[in-house]
Formats: C-alpha cells, structure tokens, sequence
C-alpha cells in the first residue's frame, strides 16, 4: 500500500516540486550573480506558455519520441517510488534518455545532432557509476541483513542502517554524475539552462512548443527521481532517517547550484576522462573495501 | 490561460547595426536592468523565441536571413524594431546597400527610436511589445477553436 502511495505521490507532486525547484535555482542564481531574479514559478509559466504556442516539427515523429521520453521518465521514477528492482529502474533511465538522443535526431539540425552526439557522450561517463551504485546498494544490504543482498528499492529503504554508512565513496561518485544528469556546469554539454545560443541548447534546439514543453516536465520528473535515489543513501527502517533524506536531498540540490555557478563548461574528452576517473577511484574503492573488509 | 507574457523569450538579431544598440540589448541583461526578472530570457534559437528583436537597418544580403529568422519562429510572435536604423534606416537611409527599416522585410510590431536607444527605452519597448504578444495569443487561440470546429 505504502508503495502505490509512494508512486502516486511521485506522479502527482513530482514535477510540481522538481519545477519549484528549477525556478529556486534560477532564483538563486540570479542572487549569486547580483540581479533580482525571475519568481520562483517562472519554470510553470515557460511550460504552460510553450504548451499554448505553435508547435513547429519536421516530421510527426518528434512528438511521438518527445512523449515516449516524458512517458519513460514517469515510469522509471514510478518504478523506483514503488519500490522494485533498481537495475530496472536504471535500465528504464537509460531507455528514457536514448529517447531523447532520438528526438535530438529526428530533424536535420546540425546543432540537434550535434546535441545528439554530445548526450550520447554524456551518458557513456555517467553510465558506469550508475551501475556501480546499483552493487553498492546490494552489497551494502547484504551487510546490514546478514548475508542476503537485495536489489529491491523497498528493501535498500529499509535496512536497519542508513547505505551511506557503507557506500560513502559510491555517494560521492553519485553526486559527481548527479552533476552530467542534472545538466549543470560544467558539465551541461549536450544542452543547458543558460546561455541558450545554438551549440549550448544542443539536444532541445530543434524542438519547439509542445514537444519542448513535454521535454522540460521530463526533465522535472528525471530530477525528483534523481534526487530519491539521493535520499535513498540516506534512508534506513528508524523514522529519524526521513528527515535526514529529505534534507539530504535539499543540501545536495542546493549544492549542484553552488557548483553550477562557479565552473565554466569543460570539454566533453574531460568531462568522461573525470567521470571515469572519480567512478574508478570512489566507486571502485568503495566496492573492494565492501568486499574484502566487511 | 497560459499568460504568454509572463515567459516572453527573446531572439535579438543584428541586421546592418553598428552594434550601439546591440551593446545595449545586451546591457537589459545585466544586474543593473536585469530582464530575467520578467522571466525574459534572450535566446539564440528562433523555434523556441517569442519577441524578435531586430537591430539595424535592412540590405540585400540579411533581407533573406531575417525573413528565415521570422519564419522559424512559432505563433504568436512579435517583432520589435530597436534603434533608429532599424526603425527606418536612420544615418545609413541613403546608402546604395540599405533597403531601409525592418518593416521592409518583415512586418514590425514595435518601434524603439534613439541612436543608441537606451536600455530603459528597450525594456519599454518590450513591455508594450508583450501587450500586442497578448493580444496575438488571444487571436491564436480563437483561430486554433474555429480550425478544431471546423474540422
């Protein structure tokens, strides 16, 4: 029971909440940089205005692609909020995210495709790490249940010790690819929320209205996804570690501003040679110590 | 409604400017006029734009180009004409290569005057801009109702 009412809460507020958080961020860019900033609903009132505009594609086939992304994304996030296997709920992102390799290559832009080409890269440096954590939750679940490791959702949420006590070294490697997922500098290569010149909107330059508008909200769902799976390193079976996840969260989102404000866009070579490199270091590390150690 | 002018999205094109005024457009997004307060975001790409924003005057070789910008851009648009060379052609009307205002290649909705106009008097401009953006979007509208009714 508490597991659909986990999902639907997800459906339900989890654009609405990563939405007021996007126009947070903007906010608070904007205080870090001296101006006064748009309101904090202003991401509600860019998606509701796109949704009334003209939508101009090339073919009928990029809103097709646009809404099987959106849709994607919703499951995986439902996926995860209800609680099943990790592996498939990070199975369905990488789904989702081709999704949008896809859309970026329905038209003929060069820019788009280049986007394409840019995300595909992107998620070549996040994709290690992903799979990295999902052991790490097993690993670390077998250690706190006794010798029998889970992939459950549930049963990662509800081991008698919260998994950043075993995992520090994998949450750190996390919040580095949290970084490339959430699109921020430096490492918003494919497309960004600022500066929206040609090459930096990348994957999103050929869409318009409509199909834009679904784009975004995807983008919303995938953070408060993100960010669950934040909260999850936090989570155990006491009711003091909810608080804890919650505002773990918070601090990490508020963290990825801080960081998107003060670094420049690097090129994409190092942004997979860093990937990597922090993957191997932390993630590795982490799992050989759970190995051999515990 | 979605209220467009509570998200109005920029695409600033120079046709012949001298860049006076374009150094200004730029100034609107700096703390000290900052337009992203109004949710105005200058974008690079005509697809995701509202408002155009053309300065200088028009010639034979960007009369294409601004035509194409125009044409890319989704209902409801706007355009705004900023300084006196793209109001008319201002010092350069007599030159053998100016046409003359952007109005001679595309229709204009708003003429911004001053040479360079003023940062003030393109916000100015943009605001009444967003008031013929609004209007446009209501007619938008009625036309996408009688298209659905017909069909």
């Amino acid at each position: 029971m508490l597991r659909v009412l986990s999902a639907v809460l997800y459906i339900v507020f989890g654009a609405l909440i990563a939405g007021l958080l996007a126009g947070i961020d903007r906010k608070l860019s904007a205080r870090f940089q001296g101006r006064r900033g748009p309101s904090v609903f202003q991401p509600f009132y860019d998606v509701a205005k796109l949704f009334s505009k003209e939508t101009l594609a090339l073919n009928h086939g990029q809103f097709v692609i646009a809404f099987s992304f959106l849709l994607l994304m919703v499951l995986t996030g439902v996926l995860f909020f209800a609680g099943v296997d990790i592996l498939l709920v990070f199975l369905s992102l990488s789904t989702a995210a081709m999704f949008l390799v896809f859309a970026a290559t329905s038209s003929n832009s060069a820019m788009s495709t280049m986007g394409a080409q840019r995300e595909m890269m992107q998620m070549l440096a996040y994709e290690p790490m992903v799979l990295i954590t999902a052991v790490g939750f097993y690993m670390s679940t077998q250690i706190t249940n006794g010798g029998k490791g889970s992939f459950k959702v549930i049963d990662i949420a509800m081991s008698d010790v919260p998994s950043i006590v075993y995992l520090p070294g994998i949450f750190l490697g996390f919040l580095f690819i949290l970084t490339i997922k959430f699109r921020k500098s430096p490492f918003d290569i494919s497309t960004s929320h600022h500066a929206h010149q040609e090459l930096v909107k990348g994957v999103t330059t050929d869409l318009s209205g409509r199909n834009l508008g679904m784009i975004e909200i995807a983008h919303w769902y995938e953070n408060a996804f993100l960010l669950g799976v934040v909260a999850l390193f936090f989570l155990s079976n006491d009711w003091w570690s909810i608080p804890l996840a919650v505002g773990a969260a918070i601090v990490v989102y508020f963290l990825e501003t801080v960081i998107d404000n003060i670094s420049a866009r690097v090129k994409w070579e190092l942004m997979v040679k860093l990937a990597w490199g922090v993957t191997i270091v932390c993630g590795g590390l982490n799992l050989l110590v759970l190995e051999y150690i515990f | 409604m979605a209220k467009i002018t509570k998200s109005p999205w920029l695409l600033h094109y120079d046709g012949s400017s001298c860049n006076g005024c374009d150094i200004e457009v730029l100034a609107c997004l700096t703390p000290v006029y900052d337009v992203e307060r109004f949710g105005i975001i200058n974008t690079g790409n005509p697809k995701h734009a509202d408002i155009f924003l053309v300065t200088g005057g028009i010639n034979e070789k960007n009369k294409a180009v601004v035509k194409q910008l125009y044409d890319q851009m989704p209902e409801p648009k706007v355009v705004v004409a900023v300084g006196i060379c793209a109001c008319n052609g201002g010092v350069f009307k007599d030159a053998y290569n100016i046409i003359g205002g952007v109005d001679k290649a595309i229709p204009v909705d708003v003429y911004v005057p001053g040479c360079a106009a003023r940062p003030e008097a393109i916000i100015d401009g943009v605001v009444k801009a967003l008031g013929v953006l609004d209007e446009k979007q209501k007619a938008f509208k009625e036309a996408k109702k009688k298209k659905g009714a017909e069909k």
